[in-house]
């Protein structure tokens, strides 16, 4: 089990300047975040996007933001969780909450601090009926194991890289058939990565349906097949999988059943402390309302800053506390 | 100050006749946040989620899509001819009178 002082659902950067913020106090952290790495959309969505509304940084790019709050809080030596999204909370009769996440990692800390913006990103499902009772049965939004697929037939959905670089990846010795759909005529892809899948389906590698669009899938328990939506109408392909990869999406996901006020998707807080209204649990950044919220970075490190003293006022009611300046003390680790 | 007026239709089918300033920076998605229509913006306007689809009703001829608003409706789910993503679409003058109707937003 993981223990902490404050444990940040969320790794983008509200999540990370937080760990700076208790750090000042002493308190330690721990982020969890779905994602394999830290940095939330900064680093997943918009690496290489500029931002110009940190103070004092007329442009920064999104993934030079994230680097330099990775060495800010360096010296506080913060533990991550990446690649799992936090799923379950248990309040303990000391006052301390459980986490465990979807791989059953298990953290407790006396507070929770969660900014997580909209949630966790999950893959984005298309919209076919029957989806949702071939989970796992034949329809994967993530390729884990590619072995998985050895021999077998298998559809590939979706017109960027990641089809793309699995549509060759599978086609090559792996899956026995392997079809890729795309809604369009052209790819956005890398182009080595386009023109490849283009050859393959020249060379009768693979079976390339382009203007196409899985519709429906038939099979009793497992998928036995995709009904494909073309110019000429419906046809019916008979696959052991199907494997739509049309990217990710921000879910709410589990902590919208946390038991927190939670209003248009986001959790309300108390401006005071950005406390929720289960004590010990906080909500910075993107992911809470208050009236006059805006979705700003630089909101959220405010919040962050103001949520930390509360935190440790909850975790230390009887020690006194004054601010004090990095200019002043500097920096002084773990 | 420049106003015009542009009509959305929400997923219910029901008609906002909205009036819309076109010198205040403003995009189609902003503007449905604006009137508190259902639209979500997650990205911020980037082209980078397609929360604001919508589709163009009226044969108003609007700025050519860029790519990166291609390649995310390219992603994106009941996908028509006339699908734009609302945040691409700067509010302009010759803009007076445009329909449109909010797509569904997938799972």
């Amino acid at each position: 089990m993981i223990e902490t002082d404050i444990l940040i659902i969320g790794a983008g950067p509200v999540g990370l300047f937080t760990v700076f913020e208790a750090g000042l106090l002493k308190l330690r952290c721990h982020l969890i975040d779905a994602l394999p790495q830290p940095g939330g959309q900064c680093a997943e969505i918009y690496p290489k996007k500029p931002i110009y509304d940190i103070p004092a940084f007329p442009e920064v790019l999104a993934g030079d933001l994230v680097d330099n709050l990775m060495r800010q809080i360096e010296p506080f030596k913060p533990g991550f969780t990446l690649g799992e999204r936090a799923d379950q909370i248990e309040e303990t009769e000391d006052g301390h909450f459980i986490v465990t996440t979807n791989r059953g990692t298990v953290h407790k800390a006396p507070v929770i601090a969660i900014a997580a913006r909209l949630g966790s990103f999950e893959p984005r499902k298309p919209p076919v009926p029957n989806l949702a009772d071939f989970e796992d049965k034949g329809v994967e939004y993530i390729i884990k194991d590619p072995n998985f697929y050895k021999g077998k037939k298998v559809v590939i959905s979706g017109g960027g890289d990641s089809a793309l670089d699995w549509t060759i990846f599978l086609a090559e010795g792996v899956a026995s058939e392997v079809t890729m759909i795309h809604r369009r005529n052209s790819f956005r892809g890398h182009p080595d990565s386009v023109q490849k899948v283009l050859d393959m389906a020249g060379a009768g590698k693979i079976n390339l349906m382009t203007e196409a669009e899985v519709v429906g899938i038939d099979g009793d328990v497992h998928v036995e097949g995709v009904v494909v939506k073309t110019k000429e109408g419906e046809k019916k392909i008979s696959t052991d999988h199907w494997v739509p990869l049309f990217g990710l999406s921000p879910k709410l996901g589990p902590i919208a059943d946390w038991k927190l006020n939670i209003s248009k998707n986001a959790i309300e807080v108390n401006t005071f402390d950005y406390s929720t209204n289960v004590p010990g649990i906080y909500a910075i950044g993107d992911i809470n309302t208050y009236p006059g919220k805006l979705k700003l970075i630089l909101c959220g490190f405010h919040e962050a800053t103001l949520m930390v003293q509360s935190a440790f006022k909850r975790i230390y009611p009887d020690k006194n506390y004054v601010l004090k300046y990095t200019t002043v003390n500097g920096v002084n680790g773990f | 100050m420049s106003i015009i007026k542009v009509t959305i239709v929400d997923r219910d089918g029901t008609s906002h006749e909205l009036e819309a300033p076109t010198d205040m920076g403003m995009n189609m998605m902003e503007l449905c946040k604006s009137y508190e229509l259902p639209v979500e913006g997650t990205c911020g306007g980037m082209a980078m989620c397609a929360s604001c689809h919508m589709y163009i009703q009226s044969d108003h001829e609007l700025p050519e899509m860029s790519e990166d608003e291609e390649s995310m409706l390219d992603s994106a789910f009941f996908v028509e001819d006339n699908s734009r993503l609302g945040c691409q679409i700067h509010l302009a003058d010759d803009m007076d009178g445009l329909t449109v109707k909010l797509a569904e937003v997938g799972d």
